[in-house]
């Protein structure tokens, strides 16, 4: 074999694993500019309220559907973010799931936090999808706003809902 | 678990589980690649040793093909969300590493010292065990979570593995090492598989017990100083990781358990005092085996002096050998762009070449250049197995997966750093490229688990069964 096809092979095999790194690492740039996952939660969770508005349009409340079809369609939040405790940053897109909240494994968001139960609160969309807040029987209680919570609630946007130490809010 | 919750900087981190799309085409393509690139280098060897294209191309293409190819079609139905650059890589290296075992198959002076000569036919047979061992992992563990369960099973099976070499009549001293044991005819190293199992029970421990070790310390000097019956479980690991050293003589085993176990320590706790601490214990540790040890003040020695080792050897004295200083020389001639397939001499390394020593033959023949590339291909499957510990939602998940790739991570270190001289020559294998069954099967296992946990991180949540009792529930509105 020719000095010069060895050469070229050698260079080429080095050219073709450092295009293979390039290549693994363009597959994971989202873990560096992380928007593209976030951006299709958001269309899907702003597409949802749209379609299930649309689905029960046949008998809903007269008075409930003007407040929820505007919200339905401009207000929708479209994810909840952590804005306290040790969960600080998290975001999660809403998208017509439930999110269970507490310290169980299992659950959307755990907490880790003494004060947070280990099925602590549940968020969930109801028929008109208005997100609503149900604290699920925890021992040191929801809070939306400044007061407790005992029945499930509609949640409006920005609205800060503490569970122990950690705050979360649903944001458009 | 983010440490900001004192701080007001908002950073994101997004929970990437809900609407990621699965990536399994990106993954095939992926493969594809990285079973040709291995293809490509094969018939390079093959032309520049015998001047013609190999004749085993096709078979070792296909069988290299037909077990990513099973791997991938397994990962399609059984974990579709998992992550898509893991599976990609460990087959490349795995491939590379059967090419790099196949090129000292064909040097004669290997062959004479019945170093080589069918070694990488086997090591295929061992990547279709691993491959085997991967599917079963993926088939079998349908959820992660199932391993919790068994945190003390498996601390009891880990320390039997562990200790199994010490048997007498079944464990096999080679060459100083005691970390081997001999069923029939093959030779298999426990300590491989039991790295996987001691991840299991770390990761079972702490998750119980990391807020004890976390809230009860003092502060001092600007570290936690934890309570002292909390540093129980570090002192107990230690002395394991000391007795491993004393009567194994294998610093990189011994290495690797107490490094693994502080970085998971780190991780449950959020405390820099462990690492501290853990980095004091290993050091107090290493140093004070090394005085009364000879077989690691033999491995010291030719760490701080290689070139006298090697003269010593040349000399005809016995117990000296003469492979660290040829592994420094053989990368040395490599240079920045290599010699090339085909084109060193890293057979004169002679003993382990294809094993212990093999980043020596892909440092000669493919430079600083291909030598960088591979290490930031191993640097890609850590940072995978980092990743999915932080989108995995379960404490149990996050621990599993940092442990595992932490000790990927520590080995990687310990035999590159040990073959390029930075720190002492232990006994241990590259995953994925050494030749050695255990090693391969036990690291298809650890890339298995850690796919299943990324698949359970990713997954996104089941679509909202329209609460069952919503009808029920009366809304009161404000």
């Amino acid at each position: 074999m020719s000095e010069l096809t060895l050469t070229v092979m050698r260079l080429g095999f080095l050219a073709v694993l450092w295009l293979f790194v390039i290549v693994a690492v363009q597959v994971i740039r989202s873990d560096l500019f992380g928007t593209r996952v976030t951006q299709r939660g958001a269309r899907r969770g702003a597409d949802r309220p749209q379609q299930t508005a649309a689905r029960q349009g046949q008998a809903p409340p007269p008075q409930r559907q003007q407040q929820s079809g505007g919200r339905g369609r401009r207000g929708a939040p479209t994810k909840l973010v952590v804005t306290e405790g040790t969960l600080t940053g998290t975001t999660v897109a809403l998208q017509g799931q439930t999110i269970t909240l507490g310290r169980a494994h299992d659950s959307t968001i755990v907490l880790d936090d003494d004060y947070a139960s280990s099925r602590h609160a549940r968020i969930y969309p109801d028929q008109n999808g208005q997100w609503i807040v149900e604290d699920l029987g925890s021992t040191n209680g929801t809070y939306l706003d400044r007061s407790r919570l005992t029945t499930p609630t509609p949640i409006s946007l920005g609205a800060p809902i503490r569970i122990g130490k950690t705050v979360i809010e649903l944001r458009k | 678990m983010s440490s900001t919750s004192n701080s007001p900087t908002h950073h994101t981190s997004t929970i990437g589980a809900i609407g990621a799309p699965s990536r399994r085409n990106t993954e095939l393509a992926l493969l594809v690649f990285a079973v040709l690139i291995p293809v490509f280098a094969y018939a390079n060897v093959g032309l520049a040793i015998n001047d013609e294209v190999p004749a085993g191309l096709l078979s070792y293409g296909l069988g290299l093909g037909l077990l990513a190819g099973v791997g991938h079609l397994v990962v399609r139905k059984f974990a579709p969300y998992a992550d898509p650059l893991l599976l990609p890589l460990a087959t490349l290296l795995n491939g590379l590493g059967l090419v790099a075992i196949w090129r000292l198959d064909q040097s004669e002076l290997l062959q004479s010292i019945k170093q080589a000569g069918t070694a990488a036919p086997r090591q295929l047979m061992y990547t279709a065990m691993g491959i085997a061992l991967f599917v079963a992992v993926m088939i079998f563990l349908k959820d992660h979570r199932v391993l919790q369960r068994y945190t003390y099973i498996s601390m009891v099976t880990a320390l039997f593995l562990l200790l199994l070499p010490l048997v007498p009549g079944l464990g096999k001293n080679i060459y100083g090492a005691k970390i081997w044991i001999q069923v029939g005819s093959f030779s298999i190293q426990p300590g491989e598989f039991a790295k996987i199992v001691l991840a299991i029970f770390f990761a079972g421990y702490l998750m119980v017990k990391r807020d004890a070790l976390a809230l009860a310390s003092r502060r001092f000097m600007g570290l936690y100083l934890p309570r002292g019956r909390d540093l129980g479980p570090i002192l107990v690991v230690w002395m394991v990781s000391i007795l491993i050293l004393v009567f194994e003589t294998d610093l990189g085993t011994s290495l690797l358990f107490f490094g693994m176990f502080v970085i998971m320590l780190y991780v449950a706790t959020e405390r820099t005092s462990w690492i501290v601490f853990g980095l004091l214990m290993s050091a107090v540790g290493a140093v004070g085996v090394a005085t009364f040890e000879p077989h690691i003040q033999q491995r010291v020695d030719a760490w701080l002096d290689p070139m006298r080792e090697y003269t010593l050897s040349r000399a005809g004295q016995v117990g000296h050998s003469e492979q660290a200083m040829q592994a420094l020389w053989a990368f040395g001639s490599g240079g920045t762009l290599g010699t090339g397939w085909g084109q060193g001499h890293s057979e004169l390394i002679r003993f382990a070449a294809n094993s212990d020593f093999i980043l020596a033959t892909f440092g000669e023949e493919l430079g600083l250049a291909g030598l960088m590339a591979l290490l930031l291909l191993y640097a890609l499957i850590v940072e995978r197995g980092v990743r999915t510990a932080l989108a995995a939602r379960d404490p149990f998940g996050k621990l599993l997966a940092i442990g595992l790739s932490g000790a990927f991570a520590l080995q990687v270190f310990v035999v590159a750093g040990g073959v390029m001289g930075l720190i002492p020559l232990t006994g241990m294998t590259m995953p994925f490229l050494a030749y050695g069954g255990s090693s391969v099967i036990a690291n298809w296992a650890l890339i298995g688990i850690l796919l299943r946990i990324s698949d359970t991180a990713r997954r996104p949540a089941p679509s909202a069964p329209a609460n069952p009792d919503a009808e029920m529930t009366q809304v009161v509105r404000p």
